[in-house]
């Protein structure tokens, strides 16, 4: 028995704590591959944790226990002979705030390529060919190649979490999540990276975290819809919106609460 | 459901290069580590040699005793008692006029060449030999103020060189204030004066008084300010007196007198020097272990 589209990332009984606080409750969630799916509630509901689950970057927190089992790309991730570093090679994530490093624009595309690579494997053709693909695929080849040696940091805040998406790329990652990519950006920034999920989809499979329920309505072709820690509704964006089978659903979408 | 895991993962295995990657990490780790151990064994071999050499000298008695038979017996009373004089005068005024001013410099100043001079000024200070402040001290207060040899020039000395480290600390303390603490007293309306107490000086007291504490510590080991400005070699007091001296007289102080019974006098019993040292340890030890108690305490305390 198999679905139509493989899965990118399954959990079973999904639960998380910060200490005594429970924060995720029983989660079963199954995002398909190469499709942006978006995960929406009000704060507090444990978005932002639950994304933080699929490259297990969570453990980094002292105190936080999870139970239940996670699957990327039909391995489990906590299977021992799992290397943290090459599921995370595998999952990237983008976060609220922009991130580049103080370094070159260049530098800050390859800086994946040279974690992760042998230093006398790396040849500086093969780097200027990842840096001018990924900056492609971004949409920032244009605008940068004559500035490759800048500092990121001095970049517009769209611009700099373009290049936050371009410096996974060179991984080849199966798997992109983005926690509020466009909070900090202005109306123009957030259409730039609706744009690039869009350019992106198909090859790489997108989670995106958004308390923007009209963001998750345009950008996403499945939605999952969080409460209070547990998941109440995964379905189609367009049947979440029109059709929600859940009271709570229905409610959260009207702008009752959240 | 979807096709059956495989048995044995195949997407996320170790690469050699992965493998190399998690022993270097090993290694790294354990180098980290082996360093931040080998701080704690010099620490332990000092108290345990000078416990080991003073044990025979150590009981009460030799620290409420006055020395004996020209300093080679007895104890170390009148240095104790000195010590505590030129650390709490000291304190007394550094404190003060340090917090105040860290105070003013962090909250009021704007950032223009007149607080960017003071800073310069505090950093260097901070940097000058305590040998140099000696020799300030007595220029300064022995014969320009006409103090005289006394506890109070010794004690302005120290004043003077644990200065600029308050100020530093005590900065500190308030920057790691939350600025936006700040921003909610003012935006009802509480003047700057009203915003530190409510709010900055309440969050950062455990910090302002580690600082402190520490500059105790600081003060009471060290000879130079003292020996050229206000410490003498010996000093009849009573055994047990708690107030032995004048501000205007001289004093005798532990390391001035642990450097006095192991170079100066001849035949001193062995362990004297190393009980005065033991003493002189002590006391520093207990000053840190409040200071961190109370850190702990005041910590406990916050809630952010
Ligand atoms: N590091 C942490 N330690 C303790 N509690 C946390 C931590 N991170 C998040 N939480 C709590 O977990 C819950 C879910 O948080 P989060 O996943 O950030 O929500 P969202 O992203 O949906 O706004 C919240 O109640 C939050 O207070
Ligand atoms: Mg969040």
């Amino acid at each position: 028995m198999t679905d139509a589209a493989p899965l990118a990332i399954e959990t079973r009984g999904l639960d998380l704590w910060y200490g005594d606080f429970q924060a995720l409750y029983g989660v079963d969630v199954r995002v398909r591959a190469g499709i942006i799916t978006s995960l929406i509630g009000p704060s507090g509901c444990g978005k932002t944790t639950l994304l933080r689950c699929f490259n297990r970057i969570n453990e980094r927190y002292p105190n936080v226990r999870t139970g239940g089992v996670i699957r990327v790309l039909g391995e489990d991730i906590y299977d021992p002979s799992v290397s943290l570093i090459e599921l995370r090679k595998a999952v990237g994530m983008v976060f609220q705030r922009p991130n580049p490093l103080p370094i070159s624009v260049y530098e800050n595309v390859v800086f994946g390529l040279r974690v992760h690579t042998p230093r006398g494997e790396l040849k500086r053709a093969a780097l200027d060919e990842a840096v001018e693909k990924a900056l492609t695929e971004v949409g920032l080849w244009k605008d940068l190649k004559d500035r490759l040696h800048d500092r990121a940091t001095t970049l517009q805040l769209e611009q700099q979490q373009k290049l936050c998406i371009a410096r996974l790329l060179p991984l080849k990652p199966d798997i992109i999540l983005m926690d509020e990519p466009c909070s900090a950006l202005d109306v123009e920034g957030t259409r730039a990276i609706e744009e690039l999920m869009f350019e992106l989809r198909g090859r790489y499979t997108i989670v995106i975290v958004t308390h923007n329920m009209a963001q998750a309505r345009r950008a996403s072709d499945e939605c999952v819809f969080l409460l209070l820690g547990k998941l109440i509704e995964h379905s189609r964006t367009a049947d979440l919106f029109l059709s929600p089978k859940e009271a709570r659903t229905a409610e959260y979408i009207e702008g009752r609460y959240g | 459901m979807s096709a059956a895991p495989p048995a044995v993962p195949t997407r996320f295995v170790r690469t050699a290069h992965v493998a190399r990657k998690e022993r270097a990490e090993g290694v790294a780790r354990f180098l980290f580590f082996l360093m931040a151990a080998a701080m704690v064994v010099p620490l332990c071999a000092i108290l345990g040699y000078l416990l080991w050499k003073a044990a025979p000298a150590l009981h009460l008695g030799f620290l409420l005793d006055v020395p004996k038979k020209g300093m080679t017996e007895g104890g170390i009373w009148p240095a104790f008692v000195g010590t505590l004089y030129l650390v709490g005068m000291s304190l007394a005024v550094s404190a003060p006029v340090g917090v105040l001013a860290a105070v003013y410099l962090n909250e009021y100043s704007r950032d223009n060449a007149f607080t960017r001079a003071i800073n310069l000024a505090v950093i260097n200070l901070a940097g000058v030999p305590s040998i140099v402040h000696a020799l300030f001290g007595l220029g300064a207060f022995v014969y320009a103020a006409k103090f005289g040899y006394s506890i109070l020039s010794a004690s302005l000395t120290l004043a003077i060189m644990t200065l600029p480290v308050i100020i530093a600390s005590t900065r500190e303390a308030l920057a790691s204030v939350p600025h936006s603490f700040r921003e909610a007293c003012w935006n009802v309306g509480a003047s700057r004066w009203q915003t530190i107490q409510a709010v900055v000086l309440p969050n950062s007291i455990s910090g302002i008084l580690t600082g402190l504490i520490l500059q105790v510590s600081r003060a009471a080991g060290e000879t130079a300010p003292i020996m050229f400005t206000g410490a003498v070699f010996y000093k009849a007091v009573q055994r047990g007196d708690l107030f032995p001296y004048r501000l205007d007289e001289q004093c005798m102080a532990l390391s001035m007198h642990l450097y006095t019974v192991a170079t100066q006098v001849p035949n001193v019993q062995e362990a004297i020097p190393y009980a005065t040292a033991v003493v002189l340890l002590g006391s520093v030890l207990l000053v840190n272990a409040t200071a961190v108690t109370l850190r702990v305490w005041l910590r406990g305390r916050k809630r952010w």
